[in-house]
């Protein structure tokens, strides 16, 4: 066995036949930040949020915050994860060939040191510190996100991000087993709704991308099935999503404020739909694509927004009742 | 004959990089140190013993 010390007795031709010294990293803090996906990061982080605050009970702040903050570092894990896989496909389209990877700022082996480094540290310390129900919910959710979406189903099905959207649909039932050590019938409404908000959100994205993915070999809907079908879908996700957006009011589980913001918001959001079906060629399908991909996001925010809400404010009424 | 080790030399580019990683991480570790600290006081003897 050669030791570390024999180095310098190996002869020329075997110190030539060495692997060239390794460059040192340029890569700056920014770019491992940027590795985490720090938008979807956001949201993740607002979802779960909401999943921990609705659940019953209280939960100490210290230990709320250390639930976020390990599904954000999760969340983080999963992206940096992502590209580290992705990264051939990502030099291949504008909307990513900007990532570190593959502007090779960092180096693949580092991306997948990383993810893994952080994905370790994430679940532990949730499990050690809030819960390992949670923890055990978030280490499926970066397995289903990097092995079942990212490796399996977006380069082999058109129903990649159908399935895979239950990644993202996740947190909000990490927070609440967070908050409760339990999973009950509320967590999973909220996971439905992000669920079904996935596919109409991404694939309006695709519309718009589709040149981007069909150079990258994606098999994304509108590459396969094409722009009418994927109009099509969209619309009816988004007609599916209206009442999914509701279950939580219609079930008794949000007040009379969510129920009729949910189904307004959820009403423009097929009325956007509508728009995207209809409007199919020149600059006002680019339009319309593009104002519903913008109102996507901000139909999940709102609805969010308004059972947090609800729920900071039925918890502030129970207290200044019970003082 | 030169006996001196072969050194890299970093860029300055480089070099403004590692300083930014260092710092970064010397955040995050002083950070974790914090949590864990708070994360003790709030769990005392049972942060190790959660309930599933």
């Amino acid at each position: 066995m050669t030791m570390i010390g024999d180095i310098a007795k190996l002869p020329a031709s075997a110190a030539d036949a060495a692997p060239a010294r390794p460059q040192a990293s340029v890569a700056t803090a920014g770019d491992y930040a940027a590795l985490m996906k720090p938008r979807v990061m956001s949201l993740v982080v607002f979802t779960a949020l909401v999943g921990l605050v609705a659940a019953p009970g209280t939960i100490h702040p210290v230990l709320a915050f250390t639930a976020l903050l390990c599904i954000a570092v999760g969340a983080g894990a999963s992206g940096a994860l992502n590209m580290w896989y992705d990264a051939d496909i990502d030099a291949l389209m504008s909307r990513t060939s900007a990532r570190p990877v593959p502007r090779r700022r960092i180096a693949p082996g580092e991306a997948l040191g990383f993810g893994l480094t952080l994905t370790g540290f994430s679940v532990v310390v949730l499990g050690l510190m809030v819960s390992w129900l949670a923890a055990a919910l978030l280490a499926f959710t970066i397995f289903f996100y990097v092995v079942v979406y990212t490796m399996w189903l977006k380069r082999w099905t058109p129903q990649n991000i159908v399935i895979g959207g239950a990644a993202g649909a996740f947190p909000p039932v990490i927070g609440w087993a967070a908050a409760t050590g339990s999973v009950s019938l509320e967590p999973v409404l909220l996971f439905l709704i992000v669920f079904f908000w996935t596919p109409p959100h991404f694939w309006v994205l695709a519309l718009l991308r589709v040149d981007d993915y069909a150079r990258a070999g994606v098999p994304m809907l509108p590459v396969v099935a094409g722009a009418a079908a994927t109009r099509r879908q969209i619309l009816v996700y988004s007609l599916l999503l209206l009442p999914v957006g509701a279950l939580p009011w219609l079930m008794g589980y949000a007040g009379l404020a969510y129920g009729l913001s949910s189904l307004a918001a959820g009403v423009l959001m097929v009325a956007l739909a509508w728009r995207v079906w209809t409007a199919t060629d020149g600059p006002r399908a680019t339009s319309a694509a593009r104002r519903m991909f913008a109102y996507s996001i901000l139909y999940l925010f709102a609805l969010f927004a308004v059972l947090l809400i609800e729920r900071v404010a039925g918890r502030l009424v129970g207290v200044s009742l019970a003082g | 004959m030169n006996n001196k080790p072969e050194r890299v030399e970093l860029t300055e580019e480089q070099k403004r990089s590692r300083r930014s990683r260092s710092i970064a991480l010397a955040l995050i570790l002083g950070a974790v140190v914090v949590l864990f600290y708070f994360v003790t006081l709030v769990k005392g003897p049972a942060v190790l013993n959660r309930p599933m």
